[in-house]
């Protein structure tokens, strides 16, 4: 069978002149029609500089490619060096033989334009239909993709739909020309965990139909395990390592895959969970944290008089206890209210209703006791202030002038991060991004609080960084008897860190209890779900179930107020919500 | 800082820009340390309205006064007005636009609406209005330009303090319990300080045509002082007999606000983070 791609020698770079910078050293590989790669790398490592020559897109962002061959066999047999192709030639083949899939589908669609417009566009286009034939191939399109109720949906704008959705729209405008060659990059990095399982099944679906052949760019190990037939790893702009999928997992050669391998976290349906902290002791201290009935409801308006129609119920009810020394994962997807819980107890969002307490600790007045580590460690410093500056600031902001001891407590802290003791005159941007999250940790430790809560504090570092971090959190826990509230969609990493898990569904937890038994014994419903979506490496060639089951709406009416929560004990520390009749009535 | 400079100096238009106002601000300082060639109320009675000349390098007016002395004691009397109406609009603008982001709610409507009120009229009607009320002077002349262009610096401050005020760094800030006036001084003001440096100067260039505008309509500066304005006005009967009393002050207009509006280009370029990358 003749080769769909087969690329040799291909040199990327950026800037001309004294700034030019070369990414990608002269990279080979070949993909067969119907066969999937996938291109795994932590950023910078090229990969998505790669898929971004192949269709050529690179000379919009500023690249050249200076050097190699990308032989490219279109559908009528013609083989075009996609290097020399002209530009006419390449607005040809893509999207009628190269489709592309992009990460973000909210920036990726015109929020201005149906999205039915837009599809229909991409036929209209490709294949020259008119107006009405067009609209049918977006109707099919769109049930291909397994949108339910496609024809309502066609009249939708993109801030309509959700972002599993709009992906499954960019898929669909991807495959609108049966192209040969599908690239997707990092198609799932900005979804949940379980529409991300979603859209794999939904991808290795439409492959075994259409016999595309796909180039899968990641930097999840474990996603890759589920997709694809070989795989190609990437570290600073080279190929370390390519092969079968079986020789990359369990016969890796180069230690880069090794290290790619060992760093992402395994989940092991609870048997890794951490026991240091013995689960009879809980009885005998006083919980550091204490929430009862945490509830946070935001007032929804309708039509142009604002009328009130009710409220968003983002939080409901929810209580839990949290020792010292002890962490507690919040898990649930976006929309849960996880994050929502986080920011209450931080004061960020107003409580409607519910009490936490705070306790500090016996030994020496606390200043603070509660701090945050957010998401995003480049939008959680300011740009402008030094790091000297940025570490004063919980310290000024408890009324304390900061002197010696304030500076040499930001050394000890410095060091105990593990970042050079030169840092305190730097800028953030001098950081990298593992680095800042870092500085985020010492920052929220100034004030030696007693409760950490950490926002997805890891979700947005690169694998291996990732790891370090965890590290670093765990040994700070273990020191400063730290009681951290982790608030993650990630289960491979909330196994690694959480002694105790709560499962967060619909701004109510569902299901609570220690992290072995929650991860082992899944009694809810919706945890199975979760569990069932996480990719790992030890699932391969699992087929990815497709689910059309929406998040039901969080919108209740004016004046309603939920049933009592009722839970069922299964077990020592493990309980769930049982369901009532008339809340899932409510839901559907 | 240095870094800063060398940047401004690297981009022409920033060169020429920054030359030019130096320039200007350099004639303003020597005028008011009386270093002009003549007294510049001084009247020459047999040298009147005399061309250029080596005695008088830009003639003499109708009062046999020096062109070139009055000129430099109205430039520095126009930048008085320019840089000090700029800096109260400057002031009060960013006071407004800042508190009307933080507090929003009630605060913000009431203020944005003011200013989209104020915006409606034209710049130099609404000048106008001010004096009618308050009087004509140098005085009154700056506070109805700052007046005027107040509610361009609440809207430059405003729309970025909202996008800033929704950045994570401000939210942990809440976290740490910071006060409202730290968060607003190092967390916004600080963020801000590139676009209202670019603003600033290019409001200079707008102000000094205003205030040369309301002299020419004999609402500025008062004779027998002196301002770029007022030598207009004074001379535009003449322009047939003694173009050059027109000639300068015009030129002198002109090639301000020119530098003016250079400099402001070249520091949007430069402090603009979106547009560095274009400049280097």
């Amino acid at each position: 069978m003749s080769r769909l791609l087969s690329v040799r020698g291909l040199t990327v770079g950026f800037g001309r002149g004294d700034t030019a910078k070369t990414v990608v050293h002269g990279i080979d590989f070949d993909l067969s029609p119907g066969e999937t790669l996938a291109i795994v790398g932590e950023s910078g490592s090229g990969k998505s500089v790669t898929a971004l020559s192949i269709n050529r897109l690179i000379d919009d962002g500023g690249g050249r490619i200076l050097g190699g061959r990308m032989e490219f066999t279109t559908a009528r047999g013609e083989v075009v060096d996609l290097v020399s192709a002209t530009d006419r030639r390449m607005e040809k083949i893509r999207g009628s033989e190269i489709g592309m899939i992009f990460q973000e589908p909210m920036t990726s669609l015109n929020p201005v334009m149906t999205i039915g417009r837009q599809i229909e566009e991409t036929f209209r286009l490709q294949q020259g239909l008119g107006h009405a034939a067009a609209r049918l191939e977006a109707l099919n399109a769109l049930e291909r993709v397994r949108i339910a109720d496609a024809e309502r949906r066609l009249g939708y704008y993109p801030h309509q739909l959700s972002g599993g959705m709009l992906q499954r729209v960019m898929i669909a405008m991807a495959l609108a020309a049966n192209p040969r060659l599908l690239i997707a990059d990092e198609p799932t990095t900005a979804l949940d965990v379980s529409v991300q399982a979603q859209i794999m099944a939904l991808l290795a679906e439409l492959r075994r139909e259409t016999g595309t052949g796909m180039i899968f760019i990641t930097h999840d190990m474990g996603l890759v395990a589920g997709i694809a037939d070989r795989v190609m790893v990437m570290n600073g702009g080279r190929v370390v390592e390519q092969g079968t999928l079986d020789d990359i997992f369990d016969r890796p050669q180069h230690p880069y895959t090794r290290h790619l391998l060992q760093a992402v976290p395994h989940f092991s349906h609870g048997r890794h969970v951490r026991r240091d902290v013995s689960p009879g002791g809980r009885a005998l201290v006083r919980p550091a944290l204490k929430v009862e009935g945490l509830t946070v409801r935001f007032p929804a308006t309708t039509g142009l008089l604002r009328r009130p129609a009710g409220a968003i119920h983002a939080v409901e009810g929810v209580g839990f206890e949290l020792m010292p020394g002890e962490t507690l994962a919040i898990v649930g997807e976006s929309g849960s209210g996880k994050s929502t819980t986080a920011r209450a107890l931080l004061g960020l969002v107003k409580a409607s209703r519910g009490s936490f307490s705070l306790h500090a600790g016996d030994e020496i007045p606390r200043r603070k006791p509660i701090q945050m580590v957010f998401q995003n460690p480049y939008a959680s410093l300011n740009p402008r202030l030094d790091v000297e500056s940025l570490l004063a600031e919980p310290v000024l902001a408890g009324g304390v002038r900061p002197d010696g001891d304030t500076r040499k407590r930001m050394m000890s802290l410095l060091e105990r991060v593990g970042l050079p003791s030169d840092s305190l005159r730097r800028y953030p941007h001098e950081f990298s991004g593992g680095q800042r999250q870092r500085l985020c940790i010492a920052r929220a430790l100034m004030v030696d609080p007693s409760v950490l809560v950490l926002d997805e504090a890891v979700s947005a570092l690169d694998v291996s960084v990732q790891a370090r971090v965890l590290d670093l959190l765990i040994d700070l826990q273990n020191d400063l008897k730290l009681a951290y509230l982790f608030v993650s969609h990630d289960m491979a990493v909330v196994e690694r860190i959480a002694h105790r898990i709560a499962v967060l569904y619909a701004g109510q937890i569902v299901e609570i209890g220690r992290a072995d038994a929650v991860l082992s014994n899944p009694r809810h419903d919706y945890t199975r779900r979760l569990i069932a979506a996480v990719p790992t490496t030890d699932r391969r060639r699992d087929v990815f179930r497709l689910q059309t089951e929406a998040v039901p709406s969080l919108l209740r009416p004016r004046g309603y107020e939920p049933p009592e929560a009722v839970w069922a004990v299964c077990g020592e520390d493990h309980q769930v919500l049982v369901e009532q009749r008339a809340m899932m009535g409510e839901a559907r | 800082m240095s870094r800063f400079l060398t940047r401004l100096l690297g981009h022409s238009s920033g060169r020429i820009g920054g030359v030019i106002v130096l320039a200007y601000i350099l004639i303003a300082l020597a005028a008011q340390a009386g270093l002009t060639p003549y007294d510049p109320l001084q009247q020459f009675r047999i040298d009147r309205l005399q061309g250029p000349s080596m005695a008088h390098w830009m003639g003499t007016d109708m009062f046999g006064r020096d062109v070139l002395s009055r000129l430099m004691i109205g430039i520095g009397q126009s930048f008085l007005v320019a840089f000090s109406s700029v800096g109260i609009a400057a002031l009060i603008g960013t006071l407004l636009g800042l508190t009307a982001a933080w507090f929003g709610h009630l605060w913000d409507g009431l203020v944005m609406r003011l200013m989209d009120v104020l915006l409606a009229f034209p710049a130099i009607l609404l000048a106008l209005l001010f004096i009618a009320v308050v009087g004509p002077g140098t005085f009154t002349s700056i506070l109805a330009i700052a007046f005027v262009y107040a509610p361009i610096f609440t809207r430059v401050v405003r729309g970025p303090a909202l996008s800033l005020k929704a950045r994570d760094f401000v939210d942990a800030a809440r976290t740490f319990g910071s006060s409202t006036s730290y968060i607003l001084t190092r967390h916004l003001m600080l963020n801000l300080v590139a676009p209202l440096t670019v603003q600033v100067t290019l409001a200079l260039a707008w102000s000094l045509l205003t205030e040369s505008g309301l002299s020419f309509l004999g609402l500025g500066t008062q004779p027998p002082g002196s301002s770029l304005g007022l030598m207009l006005s004074d001379s535009v009967n003449l322009m047939e007999m003694a173009p050059w009393l027109l000639v300068f002050p015009g030129l002198a207009i002109m090639l301000g606000i020119l530098g003016f509006n250079l400099l402001g280009d070249a520091l949007r370029d430069i402090l603009d983070p979106r547009s560095r990358r274009a400049v280097a």
